[in-house]
């Protein structure tokens, strides 16, 4: 019987691991590297601190993106779209349908919780300590940030109207034409 | 049913519709994070290095960390603007990556509920570490987001958790860079157009019954950009002074503390760390020890002792800073020479302040930085008095150190040999 060769010993390694050696080489580095600073990390508060990372790996998948998959779905179905079959394309030259309107929410609504989801701890005057640490005011976080709320959504309206008009103008002038050709 | 899994819900590869979801996509938020990642990863290991964690206890807020400290160095002093900008773009960069984060994390969703959720080895080791990858980047958005903003709720020491979670968290970054990247490369090269569903190159990525588009792919990408600027705008003015800083709305130092010489950014107050009129009245003394001897000076033997200037930042690992200021006082060289050190022999020096307890009322400076002639032991800044929340009687001011380093309300300098 022949020795297996290098091409066959490294075929039987991926079909019983599912990769290359080096894959796997790789990642046994990066989990003894997360090993050796990990023991440092739960030294102290160890359930606190495996709650907190294992909590952040889910934060996003499981608890945010569903909830603002499900407002974005219900912003859509309030704006009309989803309901009916084939409403236009995403931007029609001159002509506001359901889908562009939905980004005039969409945009500034993103925008204004981003902001909100990093800084909520003074927005919300969740740091108590805040004002004598720092020697600043720390009401003026919450009317800032819904000021800033304010502008973002009026700043979409005022994008959204003049989308609108030119379309208006548009769809006037393309009456127009079609009378005077049917003359 | 193993095999094909539940044929509802979001293990089902027709659960997911967005059409904008594809490697393309993918691959873009993946280039900006690998390279935002990188400068956050090194800005944060130098800000480590900034503390001289090797130099005493007192600087190392992580003394178990061994081998994770192999490559500390001095801090230099020059030049004197380092830290404010290492640490400024580590702060700055951390948050405006927050909307790209979010948004790469969004575009691979369907890949976690893949099924059947382990095929080989190989996979089932791939998806323990992007547990490591996605919660340490979690982990440590989080932890530096809430402790710029003074809200210390994370489970001990933000240094303890940040410090390591950081070494937990590039290990995964690495491998998965490394599996990855060629794809992601490939991936923008073939552009934005949608290969098909079961195709290799759509990697479980595209969707095989995607919805109408209700927006263009460029526009989420501008979506998030814009999310990004949006944060960079109301976070970025705290590092700099004048009416630039009245920019960041909701940063934590984005106000204007006063005005007058004194009316700079304050990291901690005189009263929120307990100090008493009486710790700093007239009975204040500044004891100076070193090579076995010991001098007592009041304020008014400080003041007589000869004044040099320094135009140095207050630059604070929270990523805020205050422009140059105007600091007048005595050398810490000068100081040594009280006690007989000479310039040139002019070891460390451990400097005390009148704080009780608390991880940053002592600090060791290095030789570099004690014989740096713009380290000063300063009593006035920009021509007045120093106010008692910027640390009156006298506080160290030192090129490129960390704000921390900068001990307010000292009392107490001891000149030592390195040890």
């Amino acid at each position: 019987m022949k020795p297996p060769t290098a091409q066959a010993a490294r075929t039987a390694f991926r079909r019983r691991y599912g990769a290359s050696p080096l894959h796997l080489l790789l990642v046994l580095a990066s989990f003894a590297l997360a090993c050796y600073a990990g023991v440092r990390l739960l030294k102290g508060d160890a359930l606190g601190v495996a709650v907190w990372f294992v909590g952040a790996a889910l934060l996003h998948d499981l608890v945010l993106l569903p909830l603002y998959a499900v407002t974005d779905l219900a912003v859509q179905r309030v704006l009309g779209h989803r309901s009916g079959e084939g409403e236009g394309e995403v931007k029609v030259k001159g002509k506001v349908g359901p889908r562009a309107a939905v980004n005039h929410v969409r945009v500034p609504a993103f925008v204004s919780g981003v902001l909100l989801l990093v800084y909520w701890p003074l927005v919300l005057r969740q740091v108590g300590h805040y004002t004598v640490t720092t020697g600043l005011p720390a009401d003026v976080f919450p009317g800032r940030w819904l000021l800033i709320t304010a502008c973002l959504f009026a700043a979409s309206a005022t994008v959204l109207a003049v989308r609108l008009w030119n379309g208006g103008r548009e769809a006037r002038r393309a009456r127009a034409r079609a009378r005077r050709a049917g003359k | 049913m193993w095999a094909t899994g539940p044929q509802r819900g979001p293990t089902h590869p027709e659960f997911w519709r967005s059409p904008l979801r594809g490697p393309w996509l993918t691959a873009v938020f993946g280039v900006v994070l690998l390279i935002g990642v990188t400068v956050l990863f090194v800005t944060g290991l130098l800000s480590y290095a900034a503390y001289d964690p090797d130099l005493a206890a007192v600087n190392d807020q992580t003394p178990d960390k061994a081998r994770l400290g192999f490559y500390l160095f001095p801090w230099p002093t020059s030049p004197y603007w380092l830290y404010r900008v290492t640490q400024g773009l580590h702060v700055t960069l951390g948050v405006v990556l927050v909307p790209v984060l979010l948004a790469k994390l969004w575009s691979v969703i369907p890949k976690l509920f893949a099924w059947p959720p382990v095929r080989s080895a190989a996979q089932a080791a791939e998806r323990l570490s992007l547990l490591l990858l996605v919660g340490g980047a979690g982990f440590e958005f989080v932890t530096g987001i809430l402790n710029v903003q003074l809200h210390y709720v994370f489970p001990g020491s933000f240094y303890t958790l940040h410090f390591y979670g950081a070494w937990v968290f590039i290990g995964a970054f690495v491998v998965h860079v490394s599996f990855r990247l060629k794809r992601a490369v490939r991936a923008l090269r073939a552009g934005p157009r949608q290969p098909p569903p079961d195709s290799e190159e759509a990697a479980g990525l595209v969707s095989p019954r995607p919805a109408e588009p209700t927006i263009t792919r460029r526009g989420a990408l501008g979506m998030v950009g814009l999310g990004s600027l949006a944060l960079l705008v109301v976070t970025a003015g705290q590092s700099v002074d004048g009416w630039l800083r009245r920019t960041a709305l909701l940063a934590p130092h984005g106000q204007d503390p006063g005005s007058g010489p004194n009316g700079f950014q304050i990291n901690k107050t005189a009263a929120s760390v307990g100090i008493r009129a009486t710790d700093i009245g007239p009975a204040w003394r500044l004891t100076v020890r070193g090579a076995g001897r010991r001098i007592d000076l009041t304020y008014a033997r400080l003041l007589d002792m000869p004044q040099s200037q320094a135009r140095l930042p207050i630059a604070c690992v929270e990523g805020w800073s205050t422009s140059d200021q105007q600091w007048s006082g005595v050398r810490l060289t000068e100081l040594a020479a009280l006690v007989g050190l000479g310039a040139e022999h002019a070891p460390e020096v451990l400097v005390e302040s009148v704080q009780r307890g608390g991880p940053f009322s002592s600090v060791v400076l290095s030789t570099g930085q004690l014989r740096d002639e713009r380290s000063l032991l300063a009593v006035r800044v920009n021509g007045a008095v120093l106010s008692r929340d910027h640390g009156y009687p006298a506080r160290v001011i030192v090129p490129g150190a960390p704000g921390v380093h900068n001990t307010k309300w000292v009392t107490r300098l001891t000149f030592r040999e390195p040890s």
